[in-house]
């Protein structure tokens, strides 16, 4: 008996990815998944620092999605190499920040980098032509293949019966036949598809994956750029741009406010990285602040940060600045009214 | 047979996940890693990873906020 030929999958840990490894499974490809994590992912535990959300369910996707396919799932961690991708992307960004194309071309690239190390034949998709405005457009399936450098070695089982036969097809490793013509937006084939192979309570269909595609996430990526003035960003930056209220009272500095419980446990983890506001005098939230801070920065910083505190109908609020060498003080402040914030503060 | 730990608090999905896969590759078979997280998901996806990649949980602990996940490196 021959050995199966051997496909790398790239995984999400949404339908399309979970359908096309399966399609190939049903043809009895040894399939293995690959998972690459830029730092910019949206996960259930993301989400799961705010506590109003803890009752979502805590997994992983691609995880799970492996789980249910019975097949081994390789996470790599390519948030450094990913930076070029965000930071100079050839194609140019999506409707926000999301260098969707560039993404694609990038992450098969990787894919046939690690197929290569590991002996495998090819690589799948779950892409779908016209699926999406970016990187599923008919027009551009063929760039993500030329400049990936994939080649005819990249397959995509959902919609391969509409694009030229690639060398697994040609060869007869898969069976063409078998292999699904979905194009459009339309996601009813896939859920029918999900169906009939038994998935359930598989993760929202299409998109939603990245942050990058969130306008408040691009818009909070835009003013830390500005700020800096460069582009530049490391993993603890991007990851806090997900969590607490933004605000730039001044061109300096920002506050990051913890809106609940949840992100006061996860802010807490960067308190030697910053300097913070506590508020003592009442119930509220840790403040992380970015940026140098006269004495008059701390005073207003120290009203905002008590206008978010139990206290914020209190005449005055005390108020903990800790600078990042540890140095003390504390202020008693009146917290600032919502009015006195200024809607463009909120980043 | 060794015993070692990993220190991966303070990081979030999927990164405990990644820190455990990355040392599991360093071990031998029977080896046992004993991982310390604070991301309260590490308690599903670590034993996930472990089911799909032919690892043995041993024992999982959460206290306080902190989770530890004892595993036997598999084949």
């Amino acid at each position: 008996m021959s050995t199966p030929r051997k496909a790398v999958a790239l995984i999400s840990g949404g339908l399309d990815s979970l359908l096309a490894a399966k399609l190939m499974l049903e043809q009895g490809i040894h399939v293995e998944g690959i998972n690459f994590y830029t730092g910019f992912c949206v996960e259930g535990h993301t989400h799961a620092i705010r506590k109003k959300d803890s009752k979502k369910p805590k997994r992983n996707n691609a995880l799970w999605s492996a789980e249910q396919l019975g097949i081994k799932l390789h996470i790599l961690d390519i948030i450094d190499e990913y930076k070029d991708v965000v930071i100079n992307p050839k194609h140019g960004y999506g409707a926000n920040m999301n260098p969707c194309l560039d993404c694609k071309i990038f992450m098969v690239g990787k894919a046939k980098q690690w197929m290569q190390e590991k002996g495998f034949d090819f690589i799948i998709t779950g892409e779908v032509i016209g699926q999406r405005p970016m990187s599923q457009r008919k027009d551009l399936l063929p760039v993500v293949v030329r400049e990936s450098g994939a080649d005819d070695l990249l397959l995509r089982p959902l919609c391969a019966q509409n694009l030229a036969p690639t060398l697994p097809e040609r060869e007869g490793w898969v069976d063409r036949e078998k292999l699904l013509a979905f194009h459009g937006r339309n996601r009813k084939p896939q859920m029918a598809l999900a169906k009939t192979f038994g998935f359930e309570d598989y993760a929202s269909p299409a998109g939603g994956c990245c942050f990058l595609t969130d306008k408040n996430y691009s818009n909070k990526l835009i003013d830390l750029w500005q700020a800096r003035n460069k582009k530049e960003y490391e993993l603890d930056d991007i990851m806090l741009l997900k969590v607490g209220r933004h605000i730039r009272p001044a061109p300096h500095y920002k506050l990051i406010v913890s809106r609940e419980d949840g992100e006061n446990k996860f802010l807490n983890g960067y308190r030697k990285q910053f300097s913070t506001i506590e508020i003592k005098s009442h119930n509220g939230p840790l403040t992380l602040v970015d940026g140098e801070l006269c004495d008059e920065d701390i005073k207003q910083a120290a009203r905002i940060a008590a206008r978010f505190s139990q206290g914020r109908e209190a005449d005055s609020v005390t108020v903990k600045f800790t600078r990042l060498n540890g140095e003390e003080t504390m202020l008693n402040v009146p917290p600032m009214s919502a009015s006195e914030i200024k809607q463009e503060w909120y980043v | 047979m060794s015993n070692y730990k990993l220190d991966a608090r303070n990081s979030l999905c999927p990164m405990p996940v990644i820190k455990t896969q990355n040392k599991v590759n360093e071990l031998q078979p029977g080896d046992i890693l004993e991982v310390t997280c604070t991301d309260p998901g590490a308690l599903s996806d670590i034993p996930a990873w472990c089911r799909i990649n032919g690892h043995q949980i041993i024992d999982t602990k959460e206290n306080n906020g902190v989770v530890v996940i004892n595993l036997r490196v598999g084949n």
